[in-house]
């Protein structure tokens, strides 16, 4: 087929079937899945055998993922996050592998095959769930933050991974026709570990001393492509190199990341790659869904059926386990759980380079890799099931719950959707003037901390209709968008226009042009964000439920002057504590802290200077005496 | 043609005053009345000059209504008055735009009428006290009028209250006619005693 024809089957699949998905609640990840078993050589049979190679090739994506989530993540941030990197993700690889080695064993595997696809089968897919956290803006809650450790550990466990799997080959089978050979492998031993570091070191060095001039330079030519091509560049060249040397190319793009992610060029390379990444990775979703063996499955269904429930099961089990042993709360170790209870795209390479090494046969080879592709499509859909049933039922409650049956609901006349940095600020302030909001938020430790603080939350995704239905949408006179995602909070304001018009819209613009959308979609409430603004926002929604303008004001520059008292008292503070193993615990704790110490203040207290009524009563008081 | 009234009205805390409330509620729901709640447009002393001197070139009477804090307006008003009156527009060369209006103070203060003399303990008269509102007015080739004053604020009866409220009314009410007496009424210390004059 040539290239045109194909690209419009691809693109063609993926326009039709991830909208449907994401209208249906699943997320594009299934929908791009979907895509592929579509236009795959079981249903329509556009494509065939290539779905494999388009694998291969979309694997970049992964790379390119990577590097993205490097460049978020700045060295300190890295550094704070090592316990909870090497003690969950070791947990989670070394107790998953362990059962699974001794099931493999008890079924009469040799000892090598058992150990090579144990270890496979205990990589999860880092496309998968961090596609989903992220589409969910759970990224920096506690179990986003837990998941991204245990990938993290895998993406780093894949190296000595594959450096064994050669050891454990009889007779000696050598692969150098195979590809995967690459220079090192005629060196000794010791040369092998030196090149290894030498690579990482020149990664580094590169990022600090090549990279950023070459950038620069490329940005004063004002050619936008140019800099595309050179971000593009650089992710290959990082990738060849690693490959070079028989690294994963996933981490080399992640350590490249991480060195760039305090340069300037930071957030251009990271909306120069953002397309690319996501077209891969929709690649290498419809290359999963379309590699899956129907024929093998059908011929032996119950076998497959069985691995798929037993694998499953002992990852859910081990990663529930090791997120009991992390503290992690019910529904955010359930939610972690299901998000990395899939074989991973990891574990295609390790099963195709053991097959290559003869340490399983094909059969079992394209039998486990069937399993892989089968899990990773199931992944979605558990997730989807522990939204719907299982964490309404077991986790943080989406509503309230009553406190007395018989009380008739209060209804605020605020609703804050977003309780992040913005959000916060706005609902301590309110509450500091005496104004009860109502708040809705996503993140269940978070909607835990504040109804312990007493605040009226709502759990869950603020765009959804029925939750702001039940927020009292209907009756409130404001609703503050709030929400850290440009895109969620966008939705957000469609959707409260549309079904309650009465309803007065204030928004949180993350950047100038997210405020000429909302300008664009008739919003004048627009507020692009800093603490300041935050502030003006509060004291505006005072002014529009009546209070008198200029009292909002001094409010507002009153609490302006204690939140930065406050936040010089709580950064001596949060160097007296104890690690914290996930930082989002330990911002949790100082959000805590801070709204208590809010109780403690009395913001509200008035200025006696203008008040007559004080100088009344003293008055009044001193006649009285005087009799 | 009937006179335009505009009632520039400073309160840095108006929700606290019942006296300043029942005063404010006094001014008549026409259009010849403006009132313009200096706190409220501009909590943050950001004065819309421009916008300021159309309102006054709009209007024939203006009234400085405010609380006697600290024997002076609040901080608003004589931020409005800094910026507002500008050279050349209010005073100086050609600075004729105010030319001929009239203006006064209607103020609210703590202290009973009795102390603001010459042997009570606030030792000068509210008239000497507003001087300097008295040359500004000047200065603008404005006619200055005596205050209209609500006093003993802390004090005060409901009724005593009502009363003065009541003669604020009727003072409002009067200043739309088109040949006010205005050496009259500038015979009187307060424009209180000018309408109690009128109504005998």
């Amino acid at each position: 087929m040539d290239f045109l024809s194909q690209a419009l089957i691809y693109l063609a699949a993926a326009v039709v079937c991830v909208p449907i998905a994401k209208r249906l609640g699943m997320g594009s990840v299934l929908g791009y899945l979907f895509a592929g078993i579509l236009i795959g050589p079981f249903i329509l049979g556009f494509i065939g055998k290539e779905g494999q190679d388009i694998m291969h090739f979309a694997e970049f994506g992964v790379v390119m993922m990577l590097f993205l989530i490097g460049l978020e993540l700045e060295p300190s941030h890295f550094w704070r996050l090592r316990k909870s990197i090497l003690g969950l993700g070791s947990l989670q690889l070394g107790l998953t592998a362990g059962i699974l080695f001794m099931i493999l064993i008890a079924t009469g595997f040799r000892w090598q095959a058992a150990l090579a696809i144990s270890l496979a089968l205990a990589m999860s897919s880092t496309a998968i769930a961090l596609q989903t956290i992220k589409e969910k803006g759970l990224s920096q809650t506690v179990s986003g933050q837990a998941s991204f450790s245990v990938l993290l550990f895998q993406d780093i466990a894949v190296i000595p991974i594959l450096a064994i799997l050669p050891l454990l080959t009889f007779h000696g089978t050598t692969i150098s026709e195979s590809g995967h050979q690459t220079f090192i492998d005629q060196m000794p031993g010791w040369l092998q570990t030196i090149s290894l570091f030498l690579a990482v070191g020149i990664i580094y060095a590169a990022g600090r001393f090549l990279i950023v001039p070459m950038l620069r330079l490329i940005a004063k030519t004002q050619l936008r492509e140019l800099f595309t091509a050179s971000a593009l560049f650089l992710v290959v060249a990082i990738a060849m190199l690693m490959q070079l040397v028989g690294l994963s190319p996933a981490l080399g793009a992640f350590l490249a990341g991480v060195v760039l992610a305090n340069s300037e060029y930071r957030h251009e390379l990271e909306s120069d790659l953002q397309p690319f990444k996501g077209l891969l990775l929709g690649l290498f979703f419809i290359g999963v869904g379309a590699s899956i063996n129907f024929d093998l499955i059908g011929s032996q269904p119950w076998l497959i059926a069985g691995l798929v429930i037993s694998v499953m099961a002992v990852k859910a089990a081990v990663l529930f386990f090791a997120g009991r042993v992390f503290k992690l709360t019910n529904d955010q170790n359930l939610l972690y759980t299901f998000a990395l209870s899939q074989v991973g795209e990891f574990a295609f390479v390790i099963f195709s380079f053991t097959g290559q090494l003869k340490i399983i046969s094909p059969e079992w080879m394209s039998t486990m890799m069937a399993v892989t592709a089968i899990t990773m499509t199931i992944t979605p859909l558990l997730l989807l099931l522990n939204e719907k049933v299982i964490d309404p039922r077991f986790g943080v409650k989406e509503k309230p719950a009553d406190r007395e049956a018989d009380q008739i609901e209060i209804k605020h006349p605020v609703i804050i959707a977003g309780f992040g940095h913005f959000g916060s600020t706005i609902g301590r302030f309110l509450r500091a003037n005496g104004v009860e909001a109502t708040i809705l938020d996503n993140d269940s430790n978070r909607v835990e901390l504040l109804r312990k603080m007493g605040f009226k939350v709502y759990y869950g995704d603020a765009t959804r209709l029925d939750l702001l239905k039940s927020a009292g949408a209907d009756d409130a006179k404001i609703l503050i968008a709030a929400i850290d995602s440009p895109e969620t909070n966008m939705e957000l304001v469609t959707t409260a226009r549309k079904y309650f018009p009465d309803l007065k819209l204030m928004v949180r613009a993350k950047s100038r042009i997210d405020a000429y959308d909302f300008i664009d979609m008739g919003m004048t409430d627009i507020y692009r964000e800093s603490l300041h603004t935050s502030v003006k926002m509060a004291a505006d929604v005072l002014t529009k439920l009546g209070h008198r303008s200029y009292t909002a004001a001094r409010q507002g520059q009153k609490f302006l002057q204690y939140d930065e008292e406050a936040l010089i008292r709580m950064a001596e503070l949060r160097h007296d504590q104890k690690q914290y193993i996930l930082q989002a615990r330990e911002n949790f704790r100082m959000q805590e802290e801070l709204l208590s110490q809010d109780l403690r203040q009395n913001l509200s207290e008035y200025d006696h200077a203008w008040d007559s009524e004080e100088i009344r009563e003293g008055l009044a008081k001193n006649s009285e005496t005087a009799k | 043609m009937s006179k335009r009234i505009l009632i520039l009205f400073a309160h840095p805390r108006f929700e606290k005053s019942l006296n300043n409330s029942l005063l404010v509620n006094q001014i008549p729901a026409s259009p010849n009345y403006t009132f313009h709640d200096l706190y409220e447009r501009y909590p943050d002393f950001n004065i819309d000059v421009e916008h300021e001197k159309q309102l006054l070139e709009d209007h024939d009477v203006i009234i400085w209504q405010h609380p006697f804090y600290w024997y002076s307006a609040p901080p608003l008003l004589k931020q409005w008055i800094d910026m507002v009156l500008e050279f050349g527009w209010a005073y100086g060369p050609g600075g004729t735009h105010l030319q001929g209006k009239l203006v006064f103070n209607t103020i609210t203060a703590g202290g009973q009428r009795s102390a603001y003399s010459k042997d009570g303990y606030n030792r000068f008269t509210i008239n000497e006290l507003l001087a300097p509102f008295e040359q500004t007015a000047r200065l603008c080739k404005m006619s200055y009028l005596p205050p209209f004053a609500l006093h003993g604020t802390h004090r005060l009866t409901k009724e005593e209250a009502v009363e003065t409220a009541g003669q604020y009314r009727r003072l409002l009410e009067s200043l739309v006619h088109d040949h006010l007496p205005v050496d009259q009424m500038q015979s009187f210390s307060y424009l209180n005693d000018w309408v109690i004059n009128q109504t005998l």
